[in-house]
């Protein structure tokens, strides 16, 4: 067993001419939850695909638990993607199934408590479900297997505030102890609270790796309030005059 | 109880301050056991290492101590904890004289309105 979970080489991604991700040097250790923050663009959802073995370096080496992108690191990652995957005439229980034919590490007795908590019946259809309540499935699932990586894209974005806390209390209390979650958010304030970590990422650079409590020690302020400092955009302030 | 958070300083030393505050005001009585980190975490609604980081803290100060049976404990030691107590109480002290001292108030004026703020 790799002592860091996640160890990641000059790892670079273009579309064309376009650097998604530019050099990139990360090494991400076991049973910690780390945000991957940075504004739209920075090459978030990149960096996740390309651990997640969906999409292949330009250059660069990825390696989760000492292992390249294939059969094994699959295994042991949960992954939840930026938009919804599932056909929508599914019902919770095909969804259910769906996983327990997937993934030889799904708890579906896990899975079926936490429906029954939200009030989600085995019977509901994707196709009448609020968006909230569709990211708390694909949440639900995701979360119920007892994987070593979880990779949440954006797990937040998109509900109200009440489902939020709902979405990072279930983060909380069921990420396995060994295993380590990555969630990439711009929403920083909601999630600062149950990270260890943070790494900003602008441009396709890692421009900073800390813990949360190391940043607010040096910086005096939030990793929120870090976060919109170094993203500042100058408003545009009119034509020429 | 509820647990404050603000953004200016580290999570962990914060969520220690709010468990001294708790020892020490009795919520966690000496010699109970404490909850479970994960309980504490997902009530506070942050992360179980930065909980776990408060509770040593606390370990060091000596209000808690870790044992193999018991899980982990609020000391025994009721002069200790009073001591803490103390230690607080002239911290508040401190920041009452200082606010009432920004508003021209000289320290015995100061003692004097709280008294009479008592007798009430």
């Amino acid at each position: 067993m790799d002592e860091m979970l996640i160890r990641l080489h000059g790892l670079t991604k273009l579309y064309g001419s376009q650097r998604a991700l530019d050099g990139v040097d990360l090494e991400l250790g076991r049973g910690k939850i780390v945000g991957l923050l940075g504004p739209n663009g920075s090459g978030k959802t990149t960096m996740i695909k390309l651990l997640c073995g969906l999409l292949r370096p330009t250059a660069g080496e990825v390696l989760i638990d000492g292992a390249l992108p294939g059969p094994y690191t699959k295994s042991v990652i949960s992954y939840l993607p930026d938009r919804m995957y599932f056909a929508d005439w599914m019902k919770t229980s095909d969804l259910v199934d769906f996983f327990t034919d997937f993934y030889a590490d799904f708890d579906r007795k896990k899975a079926a408590e936490m429906f029954s908590a939200l009030n989600i019946r085995p019977g509901d259809r994707i196709r009448t479900m609020s968006k909230g309540t569709k990211e708390k499935v694909q949440l639900v699932l995701v979360m119920s297997r007892r994987a070593q990586l979880y990779l949440l894209d954006e797990p937040i974005a998109g509900v109200d505030p009440a489902a939020r806390d709902f979405i990072l209390s279930t983060i909380l209390t069921n990420y396995n102890e060994s295993g380590t979650v990555l969630i990439s958010t711009h929403l920083i304030a909601d999630v600062e609270r149950v990270l260890d970590e943070a790494v900003f990422l602008q441009n396709g650079h890692v421009v900073r790796h800390d813990t949360v409590d190391h940043i607010r020690e040096l910086e005096g302020k939030s990793v929120d309030q870090l976060f919109r400092e170094i993203f500042r955009a100058v408003p545009y302030q009119g034509g020429d005059l | 109880m509820q647990w404050k958070l603000t953004d200016d300083r580290p999570i962990w030393l914060q969520l220690t301050e709010q468990l001294t505050e708790r020892i020490v005001s009795g919520v966690y009585p000496t010699g109970s056991r404490m909850p479970p980190v994960r309980e504490l975490a997902a009530e506070a609604g942050v992360n179980p290492n930065t909980m776990q980081r408060a509770l040593a803290q606390l370990e060091a100060d000596g209000l808690v101590a870790t044992n193999r049976t018991a899980g982990r404990t609020v000391t025994e030691d009721a002069e200790a904890v009073g001591r803490v107590r103390g230690r607080l109480a002239e911290e508040k002290m401190e920041l009452y004289v200082t606010g009432m001292a920004t508003l021209g108030y000289s320290e015995e004026e100061a003692a004097s309105l709280l008294m009479q703020r008592r007798r009430k």
